[in-house]
């Protein structure tokens, strides 16, 4: 089985963009399955359910997403290796542009999109400077040269990652992609053991533990503080 | 190159400081060491703090950096001087009717059919240069030999440029930021001579004149497309342009045309205006996915097009009279 994880903020099309390397997948008889992860609420396991591919989704909740995933994604490989699939698809978003849920050695895919303005590709952390491949999406609705802008700034925080645009409404780029996420000869059977790319977010403090009263005396644990400078 | 100090090192490729911006590294203070010493600077807490991976940073740079060179020493080499489709198969497996299809700079080809038929394909076979290797199973040739496959990947050689009918401008800038920031992403040393040029490009084909500090965002619908396709004619590196439907509103379609034309760009066309579509040598229909035709434009619908052209000029004179509160008189329009 090819497992490849997606990644990007939310709204970026990644289900869009997902589900058109899908169309192309099946048109080649390659079995894939999704799992979606999110923190609240989705619904984008129906979409992909009428795209007839077997899906999961796995809400979050109260927990940080991303060490959500971390903590999941060993049995969510298990069952992609008992569904008989050749591809799985994990689908996380970015909520924090801090995380990353890429692990080495497995194919890690940054999609973003050009709405997002031109200095996105600055503010985004590890989620997007460690991935092999980036998608770029939402390129029919801004101009050429925010396009042109937009992707050579992606370039410039990872000059070694695959740069692909790819329209998730017409499906323009989409087949390209499928090619690039899924090899014949790739087979892995569990992720156990295996590395994140870049290390989560420290936290635990005493509103990870359910805090909600605001003030100095009620903050423990590991806490920074906005240097506001000194005014007298 | 490892040892260069950062100052040897910004000497060199001045390029650099767009991977140090970008990467929010700043380097001032460190000048005199090498990059490796100052990525030791950073403490196991600015490390985490800031999300730096630092083996990472280090090994990206000197990608950077061939990336870049590579990218300004091959501009020559890229030239495009054709671009051939070779046929393949429409979505019921029938071979594609034609034998092969070269298109040359300046040359434009527009693509007819309808929505849904295969014009993305055709178009995303083109950007991917495709070697069999798609669904429809067709090849591109650039300069008749099989392409170079940086043409896939490269963040800065992309083979197409694009211009749809909803694009716009999402970035608030003035005119001449705009132009300068394009520029600077294609090291171009000249950016305020090119931003000029632009202008007064883009000005010919809109109506209403624009100036260099105006914002983007307030440009008119014809005023922006103008503007778009002046940017893309002359600072664009993509050889060749696909243009979705040009709108008849506010802007000189044959003048842009010409703009693109002129600077050497391969030109292809997706319109069902017949004013539009006949400007065109010749072109290509799809129909179920797959190109069903390559007609040449005959001199019978050249001639057309200057009967098609008075129609539009009827049409024009009466949006004309209509603006100015006018009274429309049958033999005054004819």
């Amino acid at each position: 089985m090819n497992l490849t994880i997606f990644s990007g903020p939310p709204s970026s099309g990644k289900t869009s963009v997902i589900l058109k390397a899908i169309a192309s997948f099946q048109q080649r008889n390659i079995a894939v399955g999704v799992v979606k992860f999110d923190c609240l609420y989705t619904d984008d396991d129906a979409l992909y359910e009428k795209a007839g591919v077997p899906v999961k989704k796995g809400l979050s909740g109260a927990l940080c997403p991303d060490h959500f995933f971390a903590s999941n994604i060993e049995d969510v490989v298990r069952w992609g290796k008992e569904k008989n699939l050749d591809l799985l698809i994990t689908e996380s978003a970015g909520l924090c542009n801090r995380c990353s849920p890429y692990i080495a050695d497995i194919k890690g895919v940054c999609v973003i999109d050009n709405l997002s303005g031109i200095n996105t590709p600055k503010k985004i952390g590890p989620m997007l400077k460690a991935a092999d491949l980036v998608v770029i999406t939402k390129g029919d609705i801004v101009s050429q040269a925010e396009r042109e802008v937009f992707a050579s700034r992606v370039g410039s925080v990872n000059p070694k990652a695959n740069i692909l645009h790819v329209n998730g409404l017409t499906g323009q780029g989409a087949f390209e992609l499928s090619t690039l996420i899924y090899d014949e000869k790739e087979d892995i059977s569990s992720v156990q053991g295996m590395k994140l790319r870049f290390p989560m977010p420290a936290a635990m403090c005493s509103y990870c533990l359910g805090e909600t009263r605001i003030g100095e005396s009620y903050q423990l644990g590991n806490v920074k503080k906005i240097e506001l400078g000194e005014e007298k | 190159m490892k040892n260069l100090t950062l100052s040897q090192l910004l000497i060199k490729y001045p390029f650099i400081t767009d991977y140090f911006e970008q990467n929010n590294l700043e380097i001032a203070g460190y000048e005199n060491g090498t990059f490796e010493e100052y990525l030791r600077h950073f403490t196991r807490e600015q490390i985490e703090d800031k999300a730096l991976d630092i083996e990472r940073l280090s090994s990206d740079l000197w990608i950077f950096i061939e990336q870049m060179e590579s990218f300004l020493g091959i501009e020559k080499e890229n030239e495009v001087r054709s671009l051939t489709i070779l046929p393949g198969k429409d979505k019921y497996g029938n071979p594609e009717q034609f034998e092969k299809l070269t298109i040359l700079p300046s040359q434009i080809i527009s693509i007819v059919g309808p929505t849904g038929s295969g014009k993305s394909r055709l178009l995303a076979d083109i950007e991917w240069t495709a070697n069999a290797d798609t669904p429809t199973g067709r090849s591109i040739l650039i300069n008749d030999q099989e392409p170079d496959r940086k043409w896939r990947y490269s963040s800065n050689n992309k083979l197409v440029a694009q211009l749809s009918q909803n694009m716009n401008f999402v970035m608030d800038l003035s005119v001449k930021e705009f132009i300068e920031m394009h520029a600077q992403s294609r090291m171009i040393s000249n950016p305020e001579e090119v931003a000029n040029k632009i202008i007064e490009a883009a000005n010919k084909l809109a109506g209403e004149n624009f100036t260099i500090d105006t914002p983007i965002t307030s440009l008119s619908g014809g005023q922006s497309r103008a503007l778009m396709i002046a940017d893309t004619a002359i600072l664009s590196t993509s050889p060749i342009v696909l243009i979705d439907e040009i709108e008849n509103a506010g802007i000189d379609r044959q003048k842009a045309l010409e703009l693109l034309v002129s600077e050497e760009k391969i030109v292809l066309m997706a319109t069902h205006d017949p004013l539009l579509a006949l400007i065109a040598d010749k072109r290509i229909v799809i129909k179920n996915g797959g190109i069903h035709a390559v007609l040449e434009t005959s001199q019978e619908e050249k001639n057309l097009l200057n009967d098609f052209d008075k129609i539009d000029s009827v049409m024009r004179n009466a949006r004309q009279k209509l603006r100015a509160g006018e009274i429309l008189k049958k033999d005054e329009l004819f």
